[in-house]
């Protein structure tokens, strides 16, 4: 063996003595991922599936009947009855139910006379659910009414429906598409947040000077932090992609090859933004903090995981350009859900590469090989 | 003892505040999460591409297209002439959302038959997707019964949304920004600077002093509290006057809810330090508390979609007991007996996590 | 390539970047081949700047340097091979075991096949850890460390062998054994720079190089400059009264440019041109004798530094509370039976002693023997598993704010809060002790006045020099005028000059009736103790006067042991005696 190799093997064997040896990079690296899916994966439910929705009933008519049965029959809508105003909307100041329907005393001849006959209120304090309410039940009524004229003969307003298809998520399950998103952000907490303490834990332990007064090399050392972690992110990943697939069904469609490269790709930046920090603050406490603040909450806020980048101010989405959690996030998407289309991995994986090559070409100016 | 405990107080606001970069910790993730929280974090939808792939040509395809051009959702329309463009249109997340509308569809239209546009969703971006989908639902549905009541049958309904008549989303995410920053803050303060104390051998110092564990873990607290009620104050005031978001409720029950949550918070923190030897892993502890937290608070998705395993959770989760009181006082006009409900959780977990911390602190140090 | 010296330096100077004046000026160095060269000096004196420049590790702002005919800011690649560097903190890996840390030096060294395992066997045994290789490095002892630190900087046979403090925290058993490995290396050619702050080790070298200040302030063999003290350096013997009352009259003398206790004796060391002075002058009673002993490397160090005429005011200024009623004088701090397990090891084994009013009583014992374990208790910082610890008549266990309020603590490292400047600690000790108002005022000016705090007062703690650390961990030990005072390593690390000083707020203290427990690794500091306890293996062993240990330790060919050699033969003894059975 080569001096040079066998002292990076070295190197690397004692790095990923340190990774298995410190629980907490265990921790990090295997137990909090699966957590977070799951939690990502059923904890983050966006599609509103079953709201729970109250019902005024001040008429007793027949149509306010036929009406609330209606109600009962969305599947959308967990119906709670009252006949008390106030009581209903006291339950909705207390977020019990997101939308109050009430049916007021002349309900049947407003509806008759084809004035506004029923009156929503939701609860405008969660603004998505209060939208994803307010369309569930005017869909409720519209049918309502169709069915209705269908059922007396009369000739029903002509009705526009639009019908809804599904591309790459037809049973339109959040997970399926939380999931892929929850994985870079995963990424992003091993590959930056883990490295940001590495370099900055030698320093502080003194084993740097006694390192540095080895024959080793700059690139070597800087290898032997790479390669460990780098090794330790793509087994998470894998561990995290079997268990989206096989536990928590979410169907992949794309190239197992592409993704390993997308993968590799996004830890290469995740790794050179986490050694830069660590090797220009030298302090562990303090990389973690600009870890925790350069690459955490842009890989959640600004990686278009949850929220759409295409919403946000110009000035805001000018920065999404530089995360490279965004083009991961993206990759990751299509390759899960609609499988391997290069028009859209094609500049993902160009603007990792990019940014893989600027954080640790940054990293390997500034990691120093002397103290001062 | 009143003295000693205002003196362990003192000392730790000092060794908080007195460095540069102490006082940049607490004051720069406020600024910088108020600076980018309530502009990305929206989940309304605006800026977006429409694709129309219209087969049809006539009067009504293009009016609809027109209205649904007119709102904030879309401001860009992308007409496509076949299938192929259709398909690429969406593929390539050129547009969210593509509708078709079929040959007959004017025709349809003016015969009083029923027509149907297909709308095909990007179910990679299903939440976004589906909003769209929703808002050119309404804009279809407005347009049907304008043409409906040309015939005089149709009644309506007439919503109303209580609180945030517009659904402005920053009046939103700005109450709820009041809970998460506090909870770093607070979090940070108590199990870092224990675990620092740990580092530095000055812990020893405190137990060979005659304080006992209670006034230890007292002169920990307060400074949490009070890091947690100057970072309210600071997004509170930013909310108001920046952001214009209306305060309904009583600004003494934001504090009263700002006292219990941080205090809950802070039976957290001590727990997780003691747990932990050193700052690196206080540090993680915390963000392995705070992730699960913040997601399983209700913020990012309501609680009752949840399955009943972490509905559970999320009723032990001190967040979102806060996040309710933060909102009701904000937009609800919150008054003591509406909070009371999310009150007494926040001090029922409040007295758990510290008689658990004081046990474990009491073990540590004897 | 030189052929006689292995580091030459020519007006070499180190400057940092906004750090005011240069860390090191003006050095011109020859280190002979095959030589261990002491370099001592107070702590900031450049010791490790040095050392650093030495290793490459750092680049020159001036000067020139030649390490076995490399520059090291140029040629740090080819020096690497040739040199061998112990930083402060040994350099290991604490989660690898023994054998892992050697392997990857050996690895990084290009160390491999039969030439390898040659060298592991022979550096294992060496070092005596061949028992230990599957051991991680962190749970190995503060010598055993020391010894593995040595063995991975050893691990390519390098020319020159750079070594930072390596006896800091480590105890007299282990520091004997590193002295004889170093040795041996340097008798196959091996040249040896080894940086101290403790005299006594530089003074075993073959050469010394004194630091201060950034600059040398001497350099050569100590010998040479031990012969200048020839004559100046006494021991009265037979002293009757305090000796610690006379030690305080002696520092105000101007024929007397230094004074230690030593025992039940005092060493004297005078000024030049001095005449011998006379016992029954210096009030040191009838039957004091004064006795030339041979100089040592300290006193032609003091000599160099100038005198530390040091009075405490501490003493005259600190009221000292009367024990509280029905306190016994001979029993203020007390282990009955104390006994500490951690799960199947017995840390510590029935210890009993008993330490008067006015008594400084010191713990002394190798490393991980349970003399911490014992002093925690002590303090109240551990519960005992069987067997009581009570200060003042009050338990710790029992009534634990009272029996504290009684003590002042100094912990190992000066543990302050660092982020916090000299007045901010000081309001917060003395407020966390209960003074307040007036009162806290009064005494935290006294304090700054004691101990002359007026320059650093706004200066965190953190980066303060070492001695005023020092002070000020003293000072805040002290604000509650507490009627005990543990000590805890109080002089790791720190120059003799500030040695000097501390020890004579400690003796003003005694005097007044202030009880002290200390535990130390450095046997000048255990001469100051009225009484010690020598804990080994969770047992005491031995206690008594430093004189009757001292004696306890004497035989037919070493008659007249010092505290170091004592200490070494009572634990060999303990050995041996347990060995046949």
């Amino acid at each position: 063996m080569r001096p040079a190799v066998r002292r990076l093997w070295a190197l690397c064997r004692k790095e990923s003595f340190q990774i298995v040896r410190d629980p907490s990079s265990i921790l990090i690296a295997f137990v909090l991922p699966v957590m977070l899916l799951f939690i990502y994966g059923y904890g983050i439910n966006l599609d509103a599936s079953r709201l729970h929705v109250g019902i005024v009933l001040e008429s007793d008519s027949a149509d306010a009947q036929s009406f609330t049965q209606a109600l009962y029959g969305s599947p959308y809508i967990d119906p709670v009855r009252s006949h008390d105003r106030r009581v209903m909307l006291r339950r909705l100041d207390q977020g019990e139910v997101r939308a109050v329907v009430i049916v007021p005393p002349d309900f049947s001849r407003r509806l008759a006379q084809g004035q506004t006959a029923l009156e929503v209120l939701t609860d405008g304090a969660e603004p998505n659910t209060a939208n994803f309410a307010a369309s569930y039940l005017q869909n409720v009524w519209l049918t309502w009414q169709q069915q209705r004229a269908r059922d007396s003969g009369r000739p029903a307003t002509a009705p526009i429906t639009l019908t809804p298809r599904y591309w790459f998520n037809p049973s339109t399950v959040s997970r399926n598409y939380l999931v892929p998103g929850s994985i870079a952000v995963i990424m992003t907490i091993i590959g930056a947040l883990l490295t940001s303490l590495v370099i900055a834990r030698e320093w502080e332990h003194g084993t740097m000077e006694a390192l540095l007064s080895t024959p080793v090399t700059r690139f070597e050392l800087l290898l032997s932090k790479i390669l460990p972690y780098y090794l330790l992110g793509i087994c998470a990943m894998l561990l995290c992609v079997l268990v989206a697939r096989f536990l928590m069904q979410v169907p992949f469609h794309g190239s197992i090859v592409v993704l390993f490269a997308v993968s590799s790709l996004f830890l290469g930046s995740a790794l050179g933004l986490g050694l830069l920090l660590s090797s220009a603050t030298r302090n562990q406490f303090l990389a973690a903090q600009a870890a925790l603040t350069a690459a955490f909450l842009p890989a959640i806020m600004l990686s278009g995981f949850v929220f759409e980048i295409a919403s946000m101010p110009a000035p805001v989405r000018a920065v999404t350009y530089l995360i490279p959690a965004r083009y991961f996030v993206s990759a990751l998407q299509t390759l899960f859900q609609a499988g391997t289309l290069w028009p859209v991995l094609l500049p993902d994986l160009l603007f990792l590469l990019l940014s893989a090559v600027f954080w640790l070409g940054l990293t390997a100016r500034q990691s120093a090989r002397r103290l001062d | 003892m009143w003295h000693r405990l205002l003196t362990l107080i003192v000392k730790e606001l000092q060794a908080l505040l007195r460095t540069t970069q102490g006082r940049r910790m607490l004051i720069m993730p406020v600024v910088i999460q108020l600076a980018v929280f309530p502009f990305a974090a929206t989940l309304e939808v605006k800026n977006a591409t429409l694709a129309i792939y219209d087969q049809d040509q006539g009067a009504a395809s293009i009016e609809l297209t027109q209205r649904l051009g007119a709102g904030s959702a879309f401001t860009r329309l992308l007409v496509v002439h076949d299938e192929a463009g259709l398909k690429r249109a969406i593929d390539e997340k050129r547009a969210l959302l593509a509708l078709r509308f079929a040959p007959d569809f004017s025709r349809r239209v003016e015969s009083g038959q029923p027509a149907d546009i297909q709308a095909i969703i990007d179910g990679r971006r299903s939440n976004s997707a589906q909003i769209a989908f929703s808002y050119v639902g309404h804009v279809v549905d407005d347009y049907a019964l304008e043409r409906g009541n040309g015939n005089g049958s149709a009644s309506q309904i007439a919503v109303r949304n209580l609180y945030n008549p517009d659904l402005e989303y920053r009046w939103f995410v700005l109450p709820c920004l009041i809970a998460i920053i506090t909870t770093v803050g607070c979090l940070i303060v108590t199990a870092l600077s224990l675990a620092r104390e740990r580092e530095e051998g000055t812990f020893e110092q405190l137990l060979v002093s005659p304080l006992t564990p209670a006034y230890i873990m007292a002169g920990k607290a307060a400074p949490a509290i009070l890091v947690a009620m100057v970072q309210a104050t600071l997004i509170a005031a930013a909310a108001v006057w920046i952001f214009h978001v209306p305060m309904r409720g009583p600004i003494w029950l934001l504090y009263l809810g700002m006292l219990c949550y941080s205090v809950s918070l802070i039976g957290f923190g001590l727990f997780i330090s003691a747990l932990c030897s050193t700052q690196q892993q206080a540090f993680l502890g915390v963000f392995c508390f705070m992730a699960p937290a913040v997601i399983l608070s209700g913020y990012m998705a309501p609680v009752e979609n949840m399955p009943p395993v972490l509905q559970w959770v999320s009723a032990a989760d001190p967040l979102t007991h806060f996040i309710i009181i933060v909102k009701g006082v904000f937009l609800k006009n919150y008054d003591f007996a509406l909070a009371w409900p999310e009150l007494w959780p926040l001090l029922l977990i409040a007295a758990i996590t510290l008689a658990l911390a004081y046990g474990m602190f009491r073990r540590h140090s004897a | 390539m030189d052929t006689e010296f292995a580091i030459r330096a020519d007006g070499l100077e180190k400057r940092f970047p906004g750090a005011g004046p240069a860390a090191i000026a003006g050095i011109d160095l020859r280190l002979r081949r095959g030589l261990i060269t002491g370099l001592a000096g107070p702590d900031g004196a450049g010791k490790t700047t040095l050392l650093r420049l030495c290793a490459g590790l750092l680049g020159a702002s001036g000067g020139t340097l030649a390490v076995e005919g490399h520059d090291p800011g140029i040629d740090a690649a080819r020096l690497h091979d040739i040199i061998g560097y112990m930083p402060q903190k040994f350099g290991l890996y604490e989660d690898l075991t023994v054998l892992e840390n050697l392997e990857l030096y050996a690895d990084l060294r290009q160390i491999i096949g039969t030439d390898r395992r040659e060298r592991f066997d022979r550096l294992l045994d060496f070092t005596d850890l061949e028992r230990f290789t599957s051991r991680a490095a962190g749970k190995l002892s503060g010598g055993m460390k020391q010894k593995l630190g040595l063995a991975c900087a050893l691990l390519g046979t390098p020319r020159v062998l750079l070594l930072d403090e390596p006896s800091v925290g480590v105890d007299p058993i282990s520091r004997r054994e590193l002295w004889s490995m170093v040795k041996t290396l340097a008798h196959d050619g091996m040249t040896v720079l080894w940086s101290t702050s403790y005299l006594d080790e530089a003074e075993a070298c073959d050469e010394v190089c004194l630091m201060h200040a950034g600059r040398i302030a001497y350099a050569g063999p100590p010998q040479t400059l031990m012969g200048r003290m020839e004559g100046r350096s006494v021991q009265i013997r037979d002293i009757e009264g305090s000796r610690r009352q006379l030690l305080q009259r002696i520092q105000r003398r101007d024929d007397i440019i230094d004074a230690v206790i030593q025992g039940r004796q005092l060493r004297l060391v005078l000024a030049a041109g001095a005449a011998l002075p006379d016992p029954g002058e210096l009030g040191a009673g009838t039957q004091a004798r004064v006795v030339p002993v041979a100089p040592r490397l300290e006193d032609a160090f003091i000599d160099l530094a100038g005198a530390v005429r040091h009075e405490s005011q501490l003493a005259a200024r600190l009221t000292v509370r009367p024990l509280p009623d029905g306190v016994d004088d001979g029993a203020v701090i007390e282990a009955q039976a104390l006994t500490r397990r951690f799960g199947d090891f017995v840390a510590t084994d029935h210890i009993d002693f008993r330490v008067a009013r006015g008594e400084i009583f010191g713990l002394l014992g190798p490393n991980g023997a349970g003399k911490s374990t014992t002093f925690k208790m002590m303090c109240g910082l551990l519960a005992p598993s069987a067997g009581r610890a009570q200060v003042m008549g009050l338990d710790l266990q029992k009534s634990p704010s009272r029996a504290r309020q009684q003590i002042g603590y100094m912990a190992q490292k000066f543990s302050l809060y660092g982020q916090l400047n000299i007045l901010q600690n000081l309001r917060f000790f003395s407020g966390v002790y209960g003074l307040s108002g007036r009162r806290q005022r009064e005494r935290i000016a006294e304090m700054v006045d004691i101990f002359s705090f007026g320059d650093y007062l706004e200066q965190d703690a953190g980066q303060l020099p070492l001695g005023i650390k020092q002070r000020l961990a003293l000072a805040c030990a002290l604000m509650h005028a507490p009627g005990i005072l543990f000590l805890d390593e109080p002089t790791s690390g720190v120059d003799p000059a500030t040695r000097r000083e501390f020890w004579s707020h400690i003796n003003g203290l005694v005097d007044k009736g202030v009880t002290v427990m200390v535990t130390t690794h450095f046997m000048d500091e255990a001469e100051y103790c009225d009484r010690i306890g020598l804990v080994y293996r969770g047992r005491m062993i031995a206690s008594g006067t430093p004189d009757a240990l001292k004696q306890l330790a004497a035989t037919a060919d070493m008659p007249d042991p010092g505290m170091e050699a004592a200490f070494i033969r009572l634990i060999e003894n303990d050995d041996s005696a347990r060995r046949p059975a």
